[in-house]
């Protein structure tokens, strides 16, 4: 029998958040992104600084000298376009160390949209540019291929599944939630319903959001987490089951998690437990799908995202500012393409990162959970006011200097 | 004059009214000692003395909202009166200083200006046994909407008002509040409707086309474009406005909306726009003042008035100064004063929508409306206004004098 294995898959991503951007930029400044404020939480180099000095250099260096003390460990990484260009712009050294690990053949990327978008919810064509365009990037800056998908916010339903299926990837990647798996485990690999070679990881969700979420929350009663006791449940999942998927944002490590909270002792601690079990070990996502067979179907009709209680994509899509940001925004496809402007499109790209859509989410008003959420905005009311000024601005720009499309949408 | 602010530390028509009516009280030979409970300098000013009651900043006056009743005060660091928690304490402030002013200098008459600044009369009244005139520019039943407000204010109000030698009204609907809501007998109260000075706006400003460029553009396509300029509060009848709007361009689409202002129910009213599908067509500005507060009503087409409860409503007149076409609610006192202009109920959104629809789709409307209330709103004059102010003095005192306003 094979290895007792832990798929570890890191999500990297940094958006670019829009400037103040008012009424009276609309038609006369085309530039989005920049914030000229070097404190504002809109700079989009002042966070990336930050938060490579806070997660991206020390957790690289810590991944690399565990690779290089441990010869099962291994892991995946999804790291997205907008992330990579912040990198190569403000932090080539950032880049560097994620080249290290790939190189290192036991750290592969799992492929997905290039912007972190919503486009499979709104145009399938538009859709497959940006997973080209994510593929070319990865073969560009780490000269590998991509062989297993996550989508945006790892939003999933059987049609992604048999998508993906069509597509050639022999992996795909979904949230375990409970109430779709009824009495089964996450802890092994599934077929989607409807495909013929693609094969279904699903985040173990508990286990994966103590870490990401629970690690440093003093009101836990398990709180502080060590690495038996981590070990110990880890040991307690499995039971019978061959995997323990566990997925999250890279950033949980020193951002998410700060230093101080010893998140990054505690991973050290456990990998090091893990391994020293010689039945257990670590898998890629390539890894875990060759070992492990499917053992069943599964079918989501519905969407499944990883975040909130609801699984839903209600935090991005959920309110009326959202669906209509959304909505003004990809029904300019078919002009902006048109025009063959790479500024444009370029632009009208990154407004598509699901980011912006979730700073317009109103939903924790009524959970009182307003921490929960990150937003560099004052309130999402901004957010969208500088978001649909930007849609105007797109707009005009079609209008004036394209001739194409109209100021009414 | 007993006053809580003047141009440009004004956030709003309040400050306006006092700074035309002394200007012109004074031509008319009146000498004013005008209080404001802030310290900044007042430079355009020199017609009369300007007093300031305590050293906080204008900005810590806007926390203390001129036009709402809430309390807070948001005070910026380094505020001079750290005993100063809310807007009772700077009135407390503004009462003393009052209070020693009238044992300095004498006066023939007290002209105080809304709740703020009636306290401070009364006990000056007190003091001096000079008369007392209340000038009311709005009422806490104004402010709440329609609604009763803060009982505390309405108090305030209240005995200013039984106080008062006299009242100014500055409409009927103001009148007719004061009667039915304050139980003031009709024959205290005079109405004097405020005016605009036109002169003011030739100042070396011409509108050139480049603020608002994106609803140019909108106009170049035949867009009409409606505007509202204001607080955003539920005294401005704003959703009903919303509301319209969406109901209008689904009968005729070439219509978008400007709201040039902020306020407390600016999320409300985004949230409005977007469940109705009409927020790429509605323009949120923030607050605006110089040259973009001039170019919104010069950008605008069809200026709304959509004030639940109004008591004059000076932006119509100013908005009519640069070409727009005027829809006032019933409830603003405006109303009152001009002839070429539609008219509804706050809360009539389908006649609102019929109106705006019909502007937007005839020329001929559009222009009659325009050129004929431009008459309307010339004849308004606050030199008028002084005089009557003038007269009231003298028959309230028999004297003719200086007056702590």
């Amino acid at each position: 029998m094979s290895k007792r294995g832990i798929t570890l898959y890191l999500h990297v991503h940094q958006p670019l958040r829009v400037r103040d951007y008012s009424v009276f930029d609309t038609a006369i400044d085309h530039n989005y992104f920049n914030e000229p404020d070097p404190l504002s939480d809109r700079n989009n180099q002042k966070v990336f600084n930050k938060v490579a000095e806070k997660s991206y250099r020390p957790m690289n260096a810590l991944l690399e000298k565990l690779l290089a003390d441990h010869e099962d460990f291994k892991l995946s990484l999804s790291i997205t376009g907008t992330f990579l260009e912040q990198a190569e712009k403000w932090a080539p050294d950032v880049i560097e160390s994620f080249q290290r690990l790939v190189a290192t053949g036991r750290v592969e990327i799992v492929a997905e949209t290039y912007y972190h978008s919503l486009a499979f919810f709104y145009s399938r064509t538009e859709f497959e540019r940006q997973v080209e365009a994510h593929k070319t990037i990865i073969r560009r800056l780490f000269n590998v291929e991509t062989s297993v998908f996550r989508n945006t916010e790892l939003a999933y339903n059987d049609s992604l599944a048999q998508w993906a299926d069509e597509y050639g990837f022999k992996g795909i990647l979904a949230e375990g939630w409970d109430p779709i798996l009824d009495w089964r485990s996450p802890n092994f690999v599934y077929r989607p319903q409807g495909t013929k070679n693609i094969s279904l990881l699903l985040k173990n969700y508990k286990l994966s959001d103590d870490l990401a979420f629970r690690f440093s929350n003093k009101a836990w009663t398990e709180w502080p987490l060590t690495a038996d006791k981590y070990t110990e449940w880890a040991n307690s999942s499995l039971e019978d089951a061959p995997l323990i998927n566990l997925f999250m944002d890279y950033e949980t490590f020193g951002e998410h998690q700060w230093q101080d909270t010893g998140i990054f002792d505690f991973f050290e601690d456990f990998v090091g437990r893990w391994i020293s079990n010689p039945d257990n070990t670590f898998y890629t996502v390539s890894d875990a799908i060759e070992v492990n067979q499917p053992v069943g179907e599964l079918s989501m009709p519905s969407t499944v995202t990883w975040a909130d209680a609801e699984r839903d994509l209600t935090a991005w899509l959920g309110n009326s500012m959202q669906k209509e940001a959304m909505g003004h925004l990809y029904a300019l496809e078919a002009d902006v393409l048109r025009t063959e402007d790479t500024q444009l499109i370029d632009d009208w790209r990154k407004l598509q990162t699901s980011d912006h859509a979730y700073y317009m989410c109103t939903k924790w008003f009524s959970d009182g959970d307003v921490h929960a959420y990150f937003s560099p905005y004052e309130s999402p009311y901004d957010a969208f006011l500088y978001y649909m000024n930007v849609i105007r601005d797109m707009r005009w720009r079609l209008h004036e200097t394209h001739r194409t499309g109209s100021l009414n949408g | 004059m007993l006053g809580w602010e003047l141009p440009p530390h004004n956030s709003g028509g309040l400050g306006v009214a006092c700074y035309h009516l002394s200007k012109a009280l004074a031509l008319e030979g009146a000498s004013i000692d005008f209080v404001v409970p802030y310290s900044a300098p007042h430079d355009n000013i020199n017609y009369m003395k300007i007093h300031s009651a305590t050293k906080l900043s204008p900005l810590d006056r806007y926390g203390m909202g001129a036009y709402e009743s809430a309390f807070a005060i948001d005070s910026s660091p380094g505020s001079q009166a750290p005993d100063v928690k809310d807007i009772r304490g700077v009135q407390r402030h503004y009462k003393k200083y009052v209070e020693r002013l009238c044992d300095e200098k004498t006066f023939d008459a007290i002209h105080a200006h809304d709740w703020l600044t009636m306290e401070a009369g009364v006990r000056a009244k007190e003091l001096t046994g000079v008369p007392l005139i209340v000038h009311v520019h709005a009422t806490e039943f104004d402010r709440a909407g329609g609604n009763q407000g803060n009982p505390l204010v309405h108090e305030i109000e209240y005995q200013g008002l039984i106080a008062a030698d006299r009242i100014i009204a500055v409409s009927n609907i103001t009148k007719n509040i004061i009667i039915d809501k304050y139980g003031i007998p009709a024959d205290k109260i005079e109405v004097m409707h405020n005016a605009i000075d036109t002169e003011s706006f030739n100042d070396g400003y011409e509108y050139d086309n480049r603020t608002y460029r994106y609803l140019e553009g909108l106009k170049d396509e035949g867009y009409t474009i409606i505007s509202a300029v204001t607080r955003f509060t539920i005294q401005k009848g704003l959703e009903y406005l919303v509301r319209s709007v969406a109901k209008a361009s689904q009968r005729y689409d070439r219509i978008a909306l400007l709201l040039a202002g902020d306020g407390e129910q600016r999320n409300e009213l985004i949230e409005l726009a977007s469940e109705l599908g009409i927020s790429d067509r509605v323009f949120f500005t923030g607050f605006v003042r110089g040259k973009q507060w001039r170019d919104a009503y010069n950008v605008s087409d069809i200026f709304v008035m959509s004030s639940v409860s109004e008591p004059f409503g000076l932006t119509a007149l100013e908005a009519a100064h640069h070409n727009n076409a005027l829809i006032i609610t019933k409830q603003s006192g405006v109303a009152e004063v001009l002839d070429s202009i539609f008219t509804y109920n706050f809360w009539d959104v389908n006649r609102l929508a019929d109106q705006i629809v019909g502007i937007a789709t005839s020329d001929a409307l559009r222009q009659s409306l325009t050129s004929n209330v431009l008459n309307e709103y010339a004849k308004l004059s606050w030199n008028d206004v002084a005089a009557k102010c003038m007269t009231m003095y003298k028959s309230t005192n028999n004297i003719q004098g200086k007056v702590l306003a």
